[in-house]
């Protein structure tokens, strides 16, 4: 016995010799009040906290890594099936440079995630992680092969992982000419080329129709560059894959993507397509909203952060079909021009718009045993409009302690289709104008302030939706460690008066280092926070926030 | 018992953590840059812990979508020849936009005229691997790649004490 606790005592020395112990911590508390005006209300728990940390070790070509999760309940606007203490990530891993194999629990992407992408976003409460073993080999440079199999995360019930129904499989393979080929070297042109292939097996347990087991989606896709353009894209198809989500048709599926740029130093233009048709690939037929999609399908548009355009009328992809293109283009005048002035200007313009796909269905009976609804081609569009976001913003810096950001938006979204609002049917069309300062004080004082204002178009002289929006942010920093900010969101041109409402929340942070806490006060409306290409709804609270955050 | 004992490793192994980490120059458990592959924006594949570079690195995590993040980098951007100049310091900017937004980071980089290592991150896997909780978060990596300084924010003046810290790599 002795012993035994004398290899106890001598265990950390052995353990963490020369390995290296990584991680993250992150916790928030709400407590929240009833606030009829806004329709919020105080949960019987009054208090509300998730906390989760993330702890990665790694010896020589051993890793291994855990996350502990806690619900005590979840705050708002988290999924509903989380809640309880426990563990919701864990693997065992070694690595080399031939090899990279992991068992437990990991995140992948296939490409650009048109067949296969498992990542997690914690602030969405979003996961879905494979549960199994991954395979990474390297047989040589510019070659990477990769095999996947696993159970998804569905939700975290009482401290425990729950996973979806079917099992996800898949190969990608990828390949890099001018690192693979020695000849290719120096060659001018890059290409690389890539092909995955993924399948998921669900019991077929309906009673009326005869469901796939096995369903699978492939494709390749390719990228070139030529000094100073890149094209790239890739091409997925799915086979039948009867779901709630399609209406159980038998159709096959089918997404695109394609993007050209060309930047160069002070210029970059980027265009980009998509297309996607009958796409939902879940390893569970019967799951809806953001639940086990194996794939990632986001929307073809900027990511926006001034809260009146990026909250109130944000768009989702349609799974079932879109087709979507973007142009983008930034400019930089150089220092010393006219317009550049003594800092350079920069001039940033983007498009985008989807439109509903056309489904042919001219030669179809829909009746008959095939279950084939329709026909629809990539970029075969109608002129039916789900989205268009024209903006333009232009920074300029005055001198060296004040700038300016001047931003102009005109959103519009079929309100019928990307469902947004309750208050509104069709077509939404909105302007806004945004002018963000930012002055410095001295060495580590500064102020900035945001003044927004959103205008919805009137509609046969009728205010639409929720009428006009104006916002005011103001925040005082001071470096490095310190900020306070008061922000205020005033729904002034509500039709009805009763529900022009101010939102106002404070909010103060401290940071030193890696170590974050950030305190805020104050009522915030409901709205769709989105993340990437995922969107969650998150009602209209009133209360303290408290959150810390800390890396290690 | 057997629940028992096993808490107790744990404790004597962490309390043995934190201990360390008390005690200079211990070279026993220090942060070191993790190893995992990625693609610069040009498509080649690069090991984050084998850069290749002499002086120390600055890795900043930073999104198209994340404004404090960007006017972080154009400040140092402005003052970027000076800090390589005096310092031999390199900076590599950590892309972690997805497949939504991954397109415009060649338009933004080159839109800006940025001098930076430009590294993609699409699904998080640096970003795990570094522990960040969110963006923008900026550290400071010495020429044995132990990570000697982070920092989780942006506020204007932060980057005169990255600028301090590298310094004192320098004088080292």
């Amino acid at each position: 016995m002795k012993y035994f606790f004398f290899a106890i005592f001598l265990s950390p020395f052995l353990l963490f010799s020369q390995a290296n112990i990584s991680g993250n911590i992150e916790s928030t508390f709400q407590y929240l009040n009833n606030d009829s005006l806004i329709g919020a209300t105080q949960p019987d728990q009054k208090g509300l906290i998730n906390s989760y940390m993330n702890v990665f070790y790694t010896h020589g070509k051993f890793k291994a890594g855990l996350r502990v999760e806690s619900y005590l309940p979840r705050i708002q606007g988290y999924p509903n099936r989380f809640d309880g203490t426990g563990i919701g990530m864990r693997y065992v891993g070694y690595a080399n440079d031939l090899v990279d194999v992991t068992l437990g629990t990991f995140y992948e992407q296939f490409g650009s995630g048109l067949a296969l992408r498992a990542y997690e976003d914690r602030a969405l409460g979003y996961d879905n992680l494979l549960d199994g073993m991954r395979l990474i080999v390297r047989p040589k440079s510019g070659v990477v092969l990769k095999g996947v199999y696993g159970y998804q995360r569905l939700s975290f019930q009482q401290g425990k992982l729950m996973y979806g129904d079917g099992i996800v499989r898949g190969v990608d393979g990828e390949i890099n000419l001018n690192e693979a080929v020695k000849k290719l070297e120096d060659f001018p042109l890059t290409m690389v080329f890539g092909t995955s292939f993924v399948s998921k097996f669900q019991v077929d347990d309906d009673p009326s129709l005869i469901l796939p087991k096995n369903v699978g989606a492939y494709g390749a896709r390719a990228k070139f560059r030529y000094k100073n353009v890149t094209l790239d894209g890739e091409y997925i198809i799915k086979e039948q894959d009867p779901s709630n989500d399609n209406s159980k048709i038998y159709n096959y599926g089918h997404a695109s993507v394609i993007n050209l740029s060309y930047t160069k130093k002070g210029l970059g233009i980027l265009l980009s397509g998509k297309s996607v048709d009958n796409m939902s690939y879940r390893s569970d037929r019967t799951k809806d909203l953001q639940d086990v999609l194996i794939n990632y399908l986001p929307s073809l548009n900027k990511t926006h952060t001034y809260n009146l355009v990026s909250t109130l009328y944000p768009y989702v992809t349609q799974l079932l079909g879109e087709v979507a293109f973007q142009g983008d283009v930034l400019y930089t005048f150089k220092k010393g021009t006219k317009i550049g002035g003594k800092y350079g200007t920069s001039v940033n313009f983007n498009v985008s718009t989807t439109y509903q796909p056309i489904k042919h269905t001219s030669s179809i009976n829909p009746l008959d045993s095939t279950g084939v609804a329709y026909i629809t081609r990539p970029f075969d569009k109608s002129d039916s409009l789900y989205w268009r976001d024209i903006n333009v913003n232009v920074t300029k810096k005055i001198n060296k302690n004040l700038s300016f950001i001047f931003s102009y938006f005109n959103i519009t979204i079929n309100n019928d289709v990307a469902k947004i609002s309750n208050d509104a049917a069709g077509i939404i069309s909105s302007h806004v104008g945004v002018i963000e300062t930012a002055y410095k004080i001295n060495k580590t004082n500064s102020i900035r302030t945001e003044l927004q204002g959103m205008f919805v178009e009137k509609e046969n002289g009728l205010i639409k939706d929720k009428g006009n929006w104006a916002t005011v942010l103001v925040e005082y920093s001071i470096s490095p460690s310190y900020f306070f900010s008061f922000m205020d969101q005033y729904n002034y041109g509500n039709p009805i008066e009763s529900k022009r409402i101010h939102y106002p929340i404070i909010t103060c942070g401290y940071i030193k280092d890696a170590t974050r806490f950030t305190v805020s006060y104050g009522r915030q409306r409901a709205g769709l926070f989105c993340v990437g290409g995922v969107c969650r709804f998150v009602p209209a609270n009133n209360g303290l926030t408290f959150s810390f955050t800390q890396s290690f | 018992m057997k629940t028992y004992l096993s808490l107790l490793i744990v404790f004597l192994s962490f309390s043995h953590f934190f201990a360390q980490n008390e005690l200079e120059n211990n070279e026993a458990i220090t942060k070191k840059l993790p190893s995992v592959k990625l693609k610069d924006y040009k498509g080649k594949v690069v090991n984050t812990a084998e850069l290749g570079l002499k002086g120390p690195i600055i890795f900043s995590f930073w999104a198209t979508w994340c404004a404090p993040c960007k006017k972080e980098l154009n400040a140092i951007n402005d003052l970027y020849s000076d800090w390589q100049a005096e310092t031999g310091v390199t900076l590599v900017a950590v892309s972690i936009d997805d497949e939504k937004t991954k397109s415009q980071v060649a338009i933004y980089v080159d839109g800006k005229a940025w001098e930076y290592i430009v590294l993609l991150d699409p699904n998080g896997d640096f970003k795990r691997a570094m522990g960040v909780n969110n963006v923008p978060h900026t550290f400071l990596v010495d020429t044995d790649g132990t990570i000697v300084y982070s920092h989780n924010n942006y506020a204007p003046g932060d980057e005169e004490k990255l600028y301090e810290e590298i310094k004192k790599l320098s004088l080292k």
